[in-house]
């Protein structure tokens, strides 16, 4: 007899693609919070999977910092083309033009806590009452206890101590007037498994991801890439190094690594040897030990 | 390079703040090197903090700013780990009984349980309870770990006498596979590599077993179920009388060519095709996510479900159920509730509060009015419209439902349907 069992990614695969379809059923308006991260990119392809061959019946939505990696804006315009889909974006200057919120100052000035505002009233602009994001529970230790179907009050907040407990795969997409629901697919992915899946499926991904050498500053141990957003402090030089981006968030914010592989199959090999996890470069995680679960309850992804 | 085809196991494990639960889960993510640097210097840093002189691994999975105030596993916490042969998930839970609903959470989806026992302690009350909820909730296959064997001197007549109490014990519950094994998670004794204190035992590692316990026949491949999530129609050129039916094999296997019956209208028609994304399959099983097109054009819609013609699920209004109940507000008669089960949401009138399971003694309480948080009963539940179910011992995705409050759309109770 043939052995009925579908191996790891195929189930991560399936679960995935599971969610979204009841994000599409349970939602009068679900969006697709994009990054242009990769785990993103994963969602938004597990997205064309889930209802092809007719289109992803959802918008995709960017909260664009003006901070980005100039890659990650031409990477979302060319997706967004080929798939056909509506794309909405949220623009965090508008939010300081409007006064909503206040630029940060000093040497590590960063606009990653602003975004919350922006993505706020961009949900509630488009009325966005189902947003899912590319978010994995093995990233951080808040993410670890959150689940699928995570509720968010009229603000927008999220309430650890009183989640909606999550059995079996009946998730409860129920709630009151105003208020909405972050969701993610692939929670139970690790960064192996994205990578792997990456590979499994040829897609494509931003060149930040691949080795190329690139004009950095190494700030606290972290690498960060050269750019406008940032102001070097006193004792900081500009060097030319080979790297590759684990993450991909705003340039002042994310840590490169040293990094000579431009290939899929040596990214693999370089994740399974690594000692530290992807968001050991993020500088905005290191504020504080619980900076994640602090910034989740006023409305972060 | 080829790839690297795993199997994915799921499983829970139970515990309190003394049995060495953390100890063990961290032992097996830092022998199998899922510990990343920088979270052990976090924790290190944080434990010296605390003026501890141990690093205290349960700082790993304990992420909440109140769960690091009080030290303590409040909710369910899910780790990873892979090893060249599988993928594991890990659904970590506290044990005190006031989580009850919390372990029940964590044991929903879990392939295997482990269940620890304090060498020093033998069989505790707890231990009862975390049995228990692994055979209520169909767990298929549970490891019994025998800790803290360096505190005993690593005596195999401790271990024995241990294994016989829980075997008495366990003969009331329902769990197919269990195994045994003595070790030390402190000290790493048959957890990953074999203890050499303790030769007596001829059994492999925990980790051994956790690579190849038997988990292919964990799914029901025999009843096939197929709940419709959402209707697929493209309206496009390429493909305008495209119709496909959405959703996840609850189970069973499907093939193409399969004679079919959609319920709750009864039409019957062949399976036409079977597609995941562009890919054309000859069959799906369970739990693959596809589309399934037929042969004839019938009304199908979110709810619906589609079997095999000869092969039926209970279809009833009136349902027989095991409830953990969620929430602070207790349960009571007459109560009316909002139910999703598979695809299905529907109105229902809870009946008749039959009686409590007393979770430490496996007793019945009769003539119970109320249910309150974290406890177990059998109820009565009679639905708006009919369910398409198989009770839970035959699958675990069509046998189970969740119990909805009307008003602050809380989920508040966990149901196992008990029907024939």
């Amino acid at each position: 007899m043939v052995n009925y069992i579908i191996d790891h990614l195929k189930e991560l695969e399936s679960e995935a693609i599971f969610v979204i379809r009841e994000i599409a059923s349970q939602f009068e308006n679900p969006a697709l919070l994009f990054s242009g991260g990769k785990d993103s990119i994963i969602l938004t392809h597990l997205a064309k999977k889930a209802f092809y061959p007719a289109k992803i019946p959802f918008p995709l939505i960017h909260i664009d910092t003006g901070h980005n990696f100039p890659e990650t804006i031409k990477f979302r315009d060319d997706l967004v083309n080929g798939l056909g889909v509506n794309l909405i974006v949220g623009l965090v200057q508008e939010s300081i033009d409007k006064g909503l919120v206040k630029e940060e100052t000093g040497v590590d000035a960063s606009r990653n806590s602003l975004q919350i505002a922006t993505l706020l009233e961009t949900l509630e602009v488009n009325k966005i009452d189902g947003a899912m994001g590319g978010a994995r529970r093995d990233e951080e230790k808040a993410r670890a206890k959150e689940r699928f179907f995570s509720h968010r009050d009229e603000f927008g907040q999220w309430d650890p101590k009183n989640q909606r407990p999550e059995l079996w795969n009946l998730f409860n997409g129920r709630k009151n007037y105003g208020e909405h629901f972050r969701i993610f697919p692939i929670s139970n992915w690790t960064e192996m498994d994205v990578w792997e899946y990456i590979k499994l499926e040829k897609i494509e991904l931003p060149s930040l991801y691949f080795s190329h050498q690139r004009e950095c500053i190494i700030r606290d141990n972290i690498i960060l890439a050269n750019s406008n957003f940032i102001q070097l402090k006193d004792n900081e030089e500009v060097k030319k190094l080979t790297v590759r981006f684990r993450t991909c968030g705003d340039m002042p914010i994310t840590g490169a690594v040293e990094s000579k592989a431009n290939n899929i199959d040596d990214i693999i090999k370089e994740v399974a040897t690594t000692r530290t996890t992807e968001r050991g470069g993020r500088a905005d995680d290191k504020r504080a030990e619980t900076a994640m679960e602090d910034r989740k309850k006023q409305g972060y992804f | 390079m080829n790839r690297n085809k795993k199997e994915l196991l799921r499983f829970t494990t139970a515990g309190s703040v003394d049995d060495g639960k953390s100890t063990l889960i961290g032992r097996l993510l830092y022998d199998s090197k899922s510990i990343f640097q920088d979270q052990l210097d976090a924790v290190e840093r944080t434990s010296k903090n605390k003026g501890f002189d141990y690093v205290d691994l349960s700082l790993l999975t304990d992420g909440l700013r109140s769960e690091r105030e009080q030290g303590i596993t409040i909710d369910v916490a899910y780790r990873y780990f892979a090893t060249p042969k599988r993928k594991f998930i890990i659904a970590d839970t506290p044990g005190h009984i006031q989580y009850t609903r919390n372990m029940v959470t964590g044991a929903s989806t879990a392939n295997l349980a482990i269940i620890l026992i304090d060498a020093r302690k033998g069989m505790l009350e707890q231990t009862h309870r975390h049995s228990f909820i692994a055979s209520l909730l169909g767990i298929p296959h549970a490891i019994v770990c025998i800790n803290k064997m360096d505190l005993v001197n690593y005596d195999k007549k401790v271990y024995d006498k241990i294994v016989s109490d829980f075997k008495a014990f366990s003969s009331k519950l329902e769990v197919r596979d269990v195994q045994f094994i003595p070790i030390s998670a402190l000290n790493g004794d048959n957890v990953v590599n074999r203890s050499k204190n303790m030769t007596w035992y001829e059994g492999s590692t925990l980790l051994y077993h956790l690579e190849n316990v038997h988990i292919s026949s964990d799914y029901n491949q025999i009843d096939c179920r197929f709940p419709v999530q959402t209707v697929i129609r493209p309206h496009t050129k390429e493909h305008q009388d495209y119709r496909g039916f959405a959703g996840r094999i609850d189970g069973g296997i499907f093939k193409v060519g399969d004679k079919i019956k959609t319920l709750p209208t009864g039409f019957t028609s062949k399976i036409k095709s079977i597609c995941s994304h562009n890919t054309e399959l000859n069959e799906a099983y369970t739990p693959m996510s596809v589309n399934i097109v037929l042969e004839d054009e019938i009304d199908i819609s979110r709810g619906d479900m589609i079997v095999r013609e000869n092969n039926i699920p209970n279809v009833s209004q009136d349902i027989e159920l095991l409830v953990t109940w969620m929430n602070q507000n207790p349960l009571a008669s007459r109560k009316k509730v909002i139910i999703k089960h598979t695809t299905n949401e529907c109105v229902g009138l809870v009946r008749e509060l039959k009686y409590k399971i007393d979770i430490n003694t496996l007793h019945r309480i009769e003539n119970v009015e109320s249910i309150q948080m974290n406890d177990i009963a059998r109820i009565s539940i009679r639905t708006s419209k009919p369910l398409f179910f198989d009770s839970y011992k035959k699958n675990r995705r069509t046998g189970s439902l969740i119990l909805i409050d009307e008003q602050t759309n809380e989920t508040i109770g966990a149901g196992m349907i008990i029907n024939k």
